[in-house]
């Protein structure tokens, strides 16, 4: 891959006043036919269709999607990075992605902001700290990094948070782990974009996926917006819309597709230099480098494709954030927005062969996709390639929901995202 | 935010007040000890979830605490109607047959 970003050509192109620097990535015609099409131009698609292309040598790959580049929950997500999950199935998977998020800027030679802050799992009651004891031990014994902190040791590390006895659920202590943190959101789809173009990848902008020719339970090509593609091989990453795509394929899924609200607050001087997740009073929050406070918390329960939920979701999360830090009672918001997230009922991603040969469908990451984006690419590219899983993504096959083999995070990592 | 008129109190209140129940219309197996594995697992996991109108089911939490039928448009949260479960079915069934 031609590696031109640099020091050195900042430099160069400081004394041209910027003026010669090329579109990051190509803007090509669609062509009639691909070895491979992925749906979807978010960060999972484009980090799927660039490991196909690094790693398995498909040459002939397009990404197609139905608005602009990373414009879904890519643009939407609140950026947090983690792999301190209580499975070992899904511990390892995040844990591939952790490790692929700690080279990720150099190997697509495109700075992602990757910042390892750490991350804080507050706990509240005896309970929550008996459950953080265990995934600590359960994620050191999977050489994932993690410690057990008293709710002193918390104020130590974050002295502005309020561990007072005199609010409605006391902090008692929490689970770190240092090695996880943010990233820039945007500059993930963008770096994938451009490191997968480098390589020949198609990315086409505003082409929406109509229908699927599937003939004798195989697919065969694609009716689109921009006309009929013939492939053998889809890998559908539609995130929020993939039961739509599975509806054109005649696949059923278990999956809900709900909206999820964030939102930001007006820039303010360095005060959070880590990001703070707490499950029982039910909020996360970070601070951006362009000095935002970024705060989520849980999905609006009705289903949905509106990119929107209901005010009082986003009373409660200003609520609990208030509660842990009282000093930004004052603070005031900027934007809110929601994205449509794919709910799965064991809060596991469905990464898998579907009954359709060469249908493949990476899906069901619900609230929690962004910090997987390289490993899920990585893993869904191996399993594409090869019409096989990648042994990290084996137990996450859409079979599971009829085996009975379900991965049970929701619970038991308390997983918030 | 949109509002639910309750087919039990008759009456439009805030969507705050009630607690959603997912989709509608989930036939429990009648024999389920002799469903195939993969006709269990579609009971229990397998959803619509379209883009576009969805019967569902919605409760009156903070109300009369009585379940009810809404047919709701996910696309943009237009609401057609609610109905109690009895007359949900006659009027999912007579829709199901125009169709």
């Amino acid at each position: 891959m031609n590696k031109d970003y640099s020091i050195w050509k900042l430099l160069s192109q400081g004394f041209k006043q910027h003026q010669g620097w090329t579109p990051a990535w190509r803007n090509p015609e669609i062509k009639s036919s691909y070895d491979v099409v992925i749906i979807g131009a978010g960060g999972h698609g484009l980090a799927t269709a660039y490991y196909l292309a690094k790693e398995h040598g498909v040459k002939n790959i397009a990404v197609l999607e139905k608005g602009y580049l990373g414009g879904g929950n890519t643009a939407r997500n609140t950026t947090i990075v983690r792999s301190n999950y209580l499975w070992d199935e899904a511990a390892l998977l995040y844990e591939h992605s952790l490790k692929l998020w700690e080279g990720l800027s150099e190997d697509i030679n495109f700075n992602v902001m990757f910042s390892q802050r750490g991350v804080f799992n507050l706990g509240h009651t005896l309970q929550d700290m008996r459950d953080i004891e265990r995934r600590v031990n359960a994620n050191n014994l999977n050489g994932i990094d993690a410690l057990a902190l008293s709710a002193q040791e918390v104020k130590d590390h974050i002295p502005m948070i309020n561990i007072g006895k005199n609010t409605r659920f006391p902090i008692m202590g929490a689970s770190f782990q240092p090695r996880a943190g943010v990233a820039r959101h945007d500059a993930v789809a963008w770096g994938f974009a451009r490191a997968a173009s480098n390589y020949g990848v198609d990315i086409i902008e505003n082409c929406e996926v109509q229908g699927m020719d599937i003939e004798n339970a195989a697919i065969k090509g694609l009716q689109t917006s921009l006309g009929y593609i013939k492939t053998s091989k889809v890998g559908c990453v539609t995130a929020g819309h993939s039961s739509v795509m599975a509806k054109a394929a005649g696949i059923r899924m278990p999956i809900e597709s709900h909206p999820l609200q964030a939102f930001v607050s007006e820039s303010l001087k360095p005060v959070l230099d880590t990001v703070v997740m707490s499950n029982a009073v039910h909020g996360y929050i970070s601070q951006s480098d362009k000095g935002e406070l970024v705060i989520g918390a849980g999905i609006d329960h009705y289903t949905s494709y509106a990119q929107r939920g209901s005010p009082h979701i986003i009373e409660h999360t200003a609520a609990a954030i208030i509660e842990l830090f009282p000093m930004f009672s004052r603070v005031r918001l900027n934007r809110q927005w929601g994205g449509i997230v794919d709910t799965t009922p064991d809060a596991c991603p469905i990464i898998s062969k579907t009954k359709v040969k060469g249908l493949y469908f990476n899906c069901g990451w619900g609230t929690g996709g962004f910090k997987a984006t390289p490993g899920s690419g990585n893993v869904f590219a191996h399993t594409i390639a090869h019409d096989e899983p990648h042994p990290l993504n084996a137990a996450f096959s859409l079979d599971r929901f009829h085996t009975g083999h379900l991965i049970d995070e929701h619970g038991a990592a308390g997983v918030a995202h | 935010m949109f509002v639910i008129k309750c087919p039990h109190c008759n009456e439009p209140r805030e969507e705050e007040e009630f607690h959603y129940e997912g989709e509608a219309f989930i036939a429990r197996p009648s024999n389920p000890e002799a469903e195939a594995d993969e006709a269990w697992g579609d009971y229990l996991f397998m959803k619509k979830n379209p883009k576009g109108w969805h019967w569902e089911m919605w409760g009156h939490a903070a109300g009369c605490r009585k379940f009810f039928v809404v047919k709701r448009n996910t696309a943009n949260h237009a609401i057609d109607g609610a109905w109690t479960l009895q007359g949900a079915r006659a009027a999912y069934e007579t829709e199901q047959v125009a169709a």
